[in-house]
């Protein structure tokens, strides 16, 4: 389909037909693997954080553009709201509180995202930035997750949906005997509590990595799942391979030379750290952020391995056991910085210019 | 890689052209199946043919007919003007019945002077000259021909064909001709068409290219894959012509000059060079055609294929075009029926630009007339923000930036415009093609580069004053001691001056009637000193005419082919500003030097009688009050041009003309206040002797004046010869040019003389 246009003369009269609405629908479909393998391992809390944190995001996309006098249908239609709802949603562990949720959310989109301009201004990404508000203000419930379905005790259940609505909307003590048989550890957090032992001895010892595949059970497939997705939208030329990949190789890297073998030094193996924790989440949905990332190709690998190294970094080093809102946060920092010493060789031009640089 | 491996590439390039890969591009839906449909037709000739005189790039043609002439078809109604320029053609026969404004193909929307034919239907050709045997011609007579054929790119630009081609006679070695058959925009199949229609013809012209430019080793037809019947078409006619065909995917824009070159040879042009710096020669495979013409057929660029297409045309096709056909006679030949608020576009749907006004005419760069349905082309939704998504990075085919371009348009940002190199876009538009928040980055680009250009004009400026500043006060500090040095030496002049004066007088009033003829003699003999003799004074005038002339074409010139977009080797903004500030002042000096020589033709019969006249009747008191009222107001005159003039040179010289002027009429100031002192001096010469004396020496002049035929010639050849003698010396191309203008015309008052003294 071609569209002719806006103001007569002026060329190009066509166009692909994409719009940015259409590449964010594309996002959010692509979001599904990941959120279909999070719903079968930790059950309602999963739809109703992505359902909360959805509504709020509407809610006060539509408030706020009204404040700034923008057109609310027309910016609302663009979708970039529900995508920044629903990353965040899938990052917060399930059946959290209600009022974390709209916390963060409102955080992302009326701080992170319209105090800076609104689309395509903002700095940082948003749902990140309301990831590590909530990360460093509510550190118990934001670090309360809940043990893969598949390896609850016997007896024990992941909560109906009835149940699920009660915990996530009161607190009543009564509640209290219910999260002790459902809450649990991730595989990163329970790693970095490994005092000594072989990295064999240890997975012998965790339920969750002993029944697991390659990281923990649950985990790896929510992240094959986002991978799954990732690939799609690569595919789907949404972006390009440049920042992920850059991202996911310089992972893999430093595990490989901190693995150390399985040692009780180990500081993780390669598929423990590429497929736990928001690794691939991040790789595909967050650093892949057109708005908040490296402009060039170049850049854009620089971008992605620099968020690599220091996922690798706080995790290894760090006292949070997963860092990839801290790394991607740190890298839009960075980002201008890159871009600056990353403008492309234009055609014709001997070399690529820094970007002040006037004449060569 | 050895020398053995290096040979083996070699020699397969030989046999199968070497396709190299180019960055970015977008694959349009490329609809050129609907116009192909038809075969090629012939748009019926129209009531009347507007030709404009600028359908290329460069400066417009001049019109060679009036109005109310009868024309035969093929006939030059237009000269090229300066070198950068290309001639107009009758595309029928007929009558001029317009030479002025009418509305052509331009975004802008703008009227242009046009010659309008109103043809008689009898397409009488005029005498043409065809070649049989191009071989025998020499480059040079070839070139001639082409120009006079009025070629212009028949690809886009309209760049003058004769002056790429001219590269090997230049002196610059050419060992590959691309010729451009790539058509990448969608929608156009105008040199698809020719190829199918005339493959053996457009050999030839490619083999007379080749001649010209001193067969380049590699000749090569760019084309892209989605052409196979055209290439079969060209196929067998390539046997044993050297000429290969180099067939590459399609994708959008591979037709541009530096994508072709990349795909071709692997190399980028070098930034601010020419294809021919590198030894490349490239050129449309439509101007091929219109070569070929020129030369085997003799006939001028008068028509051309054009494709008439879109959804809104029941009969899509290619027409055989008269250049000058009115765009609603071509798109109605083609079953074109208005859609509301769709418009028409010239060229492709990527680069082409929306008609404002059907009546404009196709013109030699017409290669396509899309008229597109809504739903072939819904208008395009608002603007959303940008996403950054950096899938206008990826489309762009010079590697820039287009969303940190954007950024910075929309940010005013000057500097970082340039730095990510914002005049290396081409305006292909395939970022504003691909952008999901529907942006029009390319109108954005466009209006940024204007601005860019206009601050580029406005430093230049502004140094300009700066320097003309430090050089005023400079100079004023100069002139103050100089003045204080020149006022002592004056004092004393006008003291015995005075003297003089007063001692004429007495003389005067003694002896008037023995005197008077003598005052006229002495005056005569003084105004004609004073303004050299007339014929000298038109002379220096229309010398100066001629170099302001050639000045400005040369400027013209140069500016054209840094601009040209197909020249590829953009002169920088300062440059171009650079020359446009030169142009400006050039045009300023030709007029001024126009302005000039009319007046002077105007006042010179008058002029003399009255002045003397006025000179011997006015008393000395009056006549000084003259001569200083008269200096006063040319002094302002000088002032005013001054304070509105901005070139260096120009200024220099009004400077110094305006002290000069300034010295002189502090001379008459004080040479008025002692004769208004000696006011006894003051009267009228009234005296009926002296007025009768002044009209007979007067009337003696009078028949004095007009030179036998006789004389004139030997005046005329003493100039000549003087004037030769002058141009042995002169080494600057200016002063020769100009030299050599005037001797021409010389050469023809000459003529005219001798003509005279033959038959008187
Ligand atoms: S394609 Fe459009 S939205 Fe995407 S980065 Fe370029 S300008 Fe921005
Ligand atoms: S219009 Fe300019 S910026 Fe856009 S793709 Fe073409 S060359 Fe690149």
């Amino acid at each position: 389909m071609m569209h002719a246009s806006q103001q007569p003369g002026s060329s190009p009269h066509t166009h692909t037909g994409r719009s940015t609405a259409r590449v964010m629908q594309l996002v959010l479909l692509a979001t599904l693997p990941g959120i279909a393998a999070l719903v079968f391992y930790f059950g309602w809390g999963v739809l109703i954080n992505l359902l909360l944190a959805s509504l709020t995001a509407i809610v006060a996309e539509a408030a706020i553009l009204k404040l700034r006098q923008k057109p609310v249908g027309f910016y609302l239609k663009d979708y970039s709201a529900l995508v920044t709802a629903v990353l965040l949603a899938v990052a917060l562990p399930p059946l959290a509180p209600w009022w974390l949720v709209v916390t963060g959310t409102l955080f992302a989109i009326v701080i992170a995202k319209h105090l800076y301009g609104g689309l395509g201004y903002n700095p940082f990404n948003p749902a990140m930035v309301g990831y590590v508000v909530l990360l460093i203000s509510f550190p118990v419930e934001m670090t309360r997750w809940l043990t893969p379905a598949t390896i609850l005790d016997s007896g024990a259940n992941l909560p109906g949906l009835s149940q699920s609505l009660a915990l996530v909307f009161t607190s009543s003590p009564a509640l209290d005997g219910l999260w002790d048989g459902i809450s649990g550890a991730t595989p990163l957090d329970l790693f970095k509590h490994n005092s000594g032992q072989l990295v064999e001895q240890f997975y012998q010892g965790e339920v969750l990595f002993s029944e697991g595949r390659w990281a923990g059970v649950g985990w790896e497939w929510v992240n094959l799942g986002f991978l799954a997705g990732g690939i799609f939208l690569l595919w789907q030329r949404i972006f390009t391979w440049h920042a992920p990949v850059a991202m996911l190789a310089m992972l893999l890297l430093l595990a490989l030379i901190f693995h150390d073998g399985g040692s009780s030094h180990s500081l993780g193996s390669p598929a423990l750290h590429l497929l736990s924790g928001a690794t691939m989440l991040g790789a595909f949905f967050i650093v892949t952020d057109p708005v908040t990332s490296a402009t060039s190709n170049f850049g854009r690998l620089i971008y992605g391995a620099l968020i690599g190294l220091l996922v690798y970094i706080i995790r290894a080093w760090g006292s949070y056991p997963d860092a990839v809102a801290f790394a991607v946060l740190l890298a839009n920092f960075a980002a201008p910085f890159v871009d600056y010493y990353t403008l492309p060789r234009s055609y014709g031009h001997e070399r690529r210019r820094r970007a002040t640089e006037q004449q060569e | 890689m050895t020398a053995d491996q290096a040979t083996k590439i070699a020699s397969i390039t030989i046999h199968e052209p070497v396709i190299h890969k180019t960055p970015g591009g977008i694959h349009p839906p490329d609809n050129k199946q609907q116009s192909l449909q038809r075969g090629l037709g012939i748009a019926p000739l129209p009531e009347k043919l507007v030709l404009p005189l600028n359908q290329h790039s460069g400066a417009p043609a001049t019109p060679i007919v009036a109005v109310g002439d009868t024309v035969l078809k093929g006939q030059k109604i237009a000269e090229p003007s300066g070198s950068v320029s290309a001639a107009v053609h009758a595309p029928t026969s007929g009558t001029v019945t317009a030479i002025g404004l009418h509305p052509v193909a331009h975004p802008s929307g703008m009227n242009a002077p046009c010659i309008t034919i109103e043809s008689d239907g009898k397409e009488q050709w005029c005498q043409r000259n065809p070649v049989s045997n191009f071989t025998s011609q020499s480059p040079q007579t070839l070139l001639a021909s082409i120009r006079d054929a009025g070629i212009a790119g028949l690809g886009g630009a309209g760049f003058p064909s004769h002056i790429k081609l001219s590269a090997a006679d230049n002196g610059q070695a050419i060992d590959t001709l691309i010729i451009n058959a790539t058509e990448c925009e969608p929608y156009i199949t105008a040199d698809d068409q020719l190829m199918r229609s005339y493959p053996q013809q457009v050999v030839t012209g490619i083999q007379i290219l080749a001649h010209i430019l001193g067969q380049p080793q590699r000749i090569l037809i760019g084309i892209e894959d989605n052409k196979p019947q055209a290439c079969d078409a060209l196929q067998p006619h390539l046997q044993s012509t050297g000429i290969q065909l180099a067939k590459f995917p399609t994708k959008y824009p591979s037709g541009g000059e530096k994508q072709l070159i990349q795909i071709l040879t692997g190399k980028e042009l070098p930034n601010g060079r020419l294809p021919a710096d590198m030894g490349i020669v490239c050129q449309n495979i439509g101007t091929v055609h219109a070569i070929y013409r020129a030369i085997v057929e003799g006939t001028p660029l008068i028509s051309r294929i054009t494709t008439i297409t879109g959804d809104a045309c029941a009969e899509p096709q290619n027409l055989e075009t008269l250049i000058g056909t009115p765009m609603r006679h071509l798109l109605e030949h083609c079953g074109y029926q208005a859609q509301a608020g769709q418009p028409v576009v010239m060229g492709g749907p990527m680069m082409g630009f929306a008609l404002t006004d059907l009546d404009a005419p196709a013109i030699k760069t017409t290669n396509c007339l899309l008229a597109p349905s809504t739903a072939e082309m819904p208008p395009q939704p608002p603007a959303q923000p940008c996403i950054r998504c950096g899938l206008c990075a990826e489309a762009c085919p010079a590697n820039l930036l287009p969303q940190q371009l954007l950024w910075h348009a929309q940010a005013r940002n000057h500097q970082r415009l340039q730095s990510h190199n914002l005049f290396d876009c081409i305006e292909c538009g395939a970022c504003a093609y691909v952008c999901p928040s529907h942006i029009p980055l390319v109108q954005h680009y466009r209006a940024a580069k204007a601005e860019l250009r206009q601050a580029a004009r406005e430093r230049i400026k502004s140094d300009r004053a700066r320097e003309r500043f430090e050089y005023n006060k400079q100079r004023k500090q100069q002139a103050e001691a100089e003045k204080a040095a020149k006022r002592e030496a004056r004092r004393i002049a006008a003291e015995q001056a005075k003297a003089t004066l007063a001692k004429t007088h007495a003389q005067q009033e003694q002896t008037p009637t023995e005197q008077a003829s003598d005052v006229v003699q002495a005056a005569l003999q003084q105004v004609a000193a004073k303004q050299a003799s007339p014929e000298q004074q038109r002379a220096k005038l229309e010398r100066s005419v001629n170099s302001a002339e050639s000045r400005l074409q040369r400027l013209e010139k140069k500016l054209a082919e840094g601009q040209a977009e197909s020249s590829d080797a953009p002169l920088s903004e300062e440059q171009v500003s650079g020359y446009q500030a030169q142009i400006e002042s050039a045009r300023l000096k030709l007029t001024e030097t126009q302005q000039k020589l009319k007046e002077f033709n105007n006042g010179q019969q008058t002029n003399l009688e009255d002045k003397v006249t006025a000179k011997v009747l006015a008393s000395p008191k009056q006549t000084a009050d003259k001569k200083v009222a008269s200096l006063q107001k040319r002094l302002t005159g000088i002032e005013e041009k001054l304070a509105a003039c901005d070139d260096d040179d120009l200024r220099q010289a009004l400077e110094n003309s305006a002290s000069k002027f300034r010295s002189k009429l502090q001379d008459a100031q004080q040479e008025a206040s002692a004769l208004a002192a000696n006011s006894g001096n003051d009267k009228p010469v009234t005296d009926p002797a002296t007025v009768a004396a002044t009209q007979q020496a007067l009337a003696a002049n009078k028949q004095k004046a007009p030179l036998t035929p006789q004389q004139q010639v030997e005046r005329l050849q003493q100039r000549m010869q003087k004037a030769e003698e002058r141009l042995a010396t002169l080494s600057d191309p200016v002063q020769i040019d100009a030299l050599q203008t005037s001797l021409a015309n010389l050469q023809q008052k000459l003529a005219d003389a001798q003509r005279a003294l033959e038959n008187p």
